[in-house]
């Protein structure tokens, strides 16, 4: 069965009992329990409308939810005389359902547990094995999470910008055991942008397209880190190179930009180039300079001084990342790498080593210890 | 969203003055002390910021390969007991700040005569896989 197809149902479904009077938690609850039962059931027994099949099963399970607690029993008997809905639900409620999961209140790590459960439709256990903690450990943080939003009233649509900003954490992810989390952000943007018709969501949705594309190239089958220069551009997967460009485009046509855009234009034009010799960098350097007037920060200008050391030399690469904060985080890895390229190996070495120390995954850990190693020797 | 490894070492700090091995703590200390862990623990399961715990014996040795087809040398004993890692905590948490304040209230478990055992604990992030978005 499309089980995929069956999740992409789930926010609409959870939306419309939210909208009935359900509260946010039960509402979930009760559509978790009518996909165990379609699963069940409709293998062979299809419906002729899913939606409709869940909606009217998923309310019967909420209903009988409210009735087991005796001390709502006044609440059962308004819940049960309401008809069955036979409507179709309408787009903005879904969307304040992505608002209610991304809510401010909650800290990213739940606002991203509660988007995978009630938006994308994982189970608990999937969330859990995603992010190697305990399904206890998972439950907990989803539970808490529905509590400090159960007083949430969603009148006033929310900040899509928050929405974005979960998703893109989500992407970032990357994946881990049977759930790709980087596939799940991709998903769940794709019905985003059909719900808010806004540029930076097509901007975010094309900048995941970007990368998601090259994914294939980023590591060799041991794991073992592969840079953008050295990676076999025959791997990257062309069809969604040219959707993402085809949805940045859409977006930049509405004359609105934003980071996300901005930041997807880079990863077209690095997706653009046949070999990394053909990369445009002078045109990737004026994109680094409208991100820079949109998000300020340090990381930007780290990367944008890679940029312009590929643009214009090293030195002017190492004179670009004298603006730059050396706390943040790869400073030492750029610096090395400006460095060598400028001829200075013995302090790119130093600085590769130093990089090495400071990585936060093994693979990035093995690239630099290599790239350190591969000064010493000569 | 960061995972980090707290280590508990049981090495007091230099100016503590009841800085004694658990085998010498008054009978009922020892199990105060792990009452407290225990608690921690929970409140941590209940914040979703649990991940793991455990405690180690106190037995241990060196080992090392020692050629091709030969039985791997072991050394015996290895350090003194307060050396040793006693046991470690994984927690699942969202900032570095945070998981200070986790690892400072572990350490204030109670000691030998139920203060605060201010035990040094080492606390380290974990490596996560590659990020998806580096080139």
């Amino acid at each position: 069965m499309d089980v995929v197809g069956l999740r992409e149902r789930i926010p609409l479904v959870v939306a419309v009992l939210v909208r009935r009077g359900a509260d946010f938690a039960s509402a979930e609850d009760a559509v978790q329990s009518a996909l165990l039962r379609a699963l069940e059931v409709w293998p062979q027994d299809p419906p002729r409308d899913p939606t409709g099949w869940l909606v009217t099963v998923a309310w019967r399970a909420f209903v009988d939810i409210v009735r087991s607690d005796t001390a709502r029993a006044a609440r059962e008997e308004r819940v049960a005389a309401e008809p069955l809905p036979g409507d179709v639900p309408s787009h903005d409620e879904t969307l304040r359902l992505y608002f209610l999961c991304s809510h401010p209140s909650l800290t990213p790590s739940s606002a991203i547990a509660l988007t995978l459960r009630a938006v994308a439709g994982l189970t608990t256990r999937q969330i859990a094995e995603a992010y190697l903690v305990p399904e206890t450990t998972m439950a907990q943080r989803i539970s808490r999470a529905k509590q400090r939003i159960a007083a949430v009233r969603l009148d006033q649509p929310g900040d899509v910008g928050t929405v974005l900003g979960v998703l893109y954490l989500l992407f970032n992810e990357g994946y881990s055991g049977d759930v790709d989390l980087a596939a799940e952000a991709i998903r769940v943007s794709r019905q985003l942008v059909a719900l808010a018709d806004e540029p930076e969501v097509r901007g975010l949705l094309a900048l995941m397209l970007l990368h998601h594309a090259r994914r294939a190239a980023r590591l060799t089958p041991s794991g073992r880190l592969v840079p953008l220069a050295e990676q076999d551009r025959s791997t990257w997967d062309t069809a969604m190179i040219a959707e993402g460009v085809a949805i940045l485009q859409s977006a930049l046509a509405r004359d609105r930009l934003g980071p996300y855009q901005a930041q997807a234009a880079i990863a077209a034009l690095h997706a653009d180039a046949r070999t990394a010799g053909e990369t445009d960098w002078t045109q990737i350097v004026e994109w680094y300079d409208e991100l820079l007037t949109l998000t300020p920060t340090a990381v930007v200008r780290l990367n944008r001084a890679v940029a312009v050391g590929e643009a214009d030399g090293p030195r002017a690469g190492l004179a670009a990342l004298s603006q730059v904060d050396p706390m943040v985080p790869r400073f030492a890895a750029v610096s090395a790498y400006l460095h060598e390229r400028a001829g200075d190996r013995e302090t790119a070495a130093v600085e590769y080593a130093e990089a090495a120390r400071r990585a936060t995954s093994e693979a990035e850990r093995d690239h630099l210890s290599r790239a350190a190693a591969r000064l010493r020797d000569r | 969203m960061t995972k980090y490894l707290m280590l508990k070492h049981y090495r007091g700090p230099k100016d503590y003055v009841e800085n004694l091995p658990p085998s010498e703590w008054a009978p009922g200390a020892w199990d105060a002390h792990v009452q407290y862990m225990d608690d921690f623990a929970d409140r941590l399961r209940e914040t979703g910021e649990f991940v793991s715990s455990t405690a180690l014996a106190e037995d241990g040795v060196w080992v090392r390969f020692d050629g091709q087809g030969r039985p791997p040398v072991t050394d015996g004993p290895f350090a003194e007991t307060k050396d040793l890692v006693a046991g470690w905590m994984m927690i699942d948490v969202d900032s570095y700040e945070r998981a200070l304040e986790l690892a400072g209230e572990l350490s204030a478990a109670p000691g030998a005569g139920g203060e605060p055992l201010r035990e040094w604990l080492e606390l380290r992030p974990v490596m996560e896989p590659a990020p998806t978005v580096a080139d």
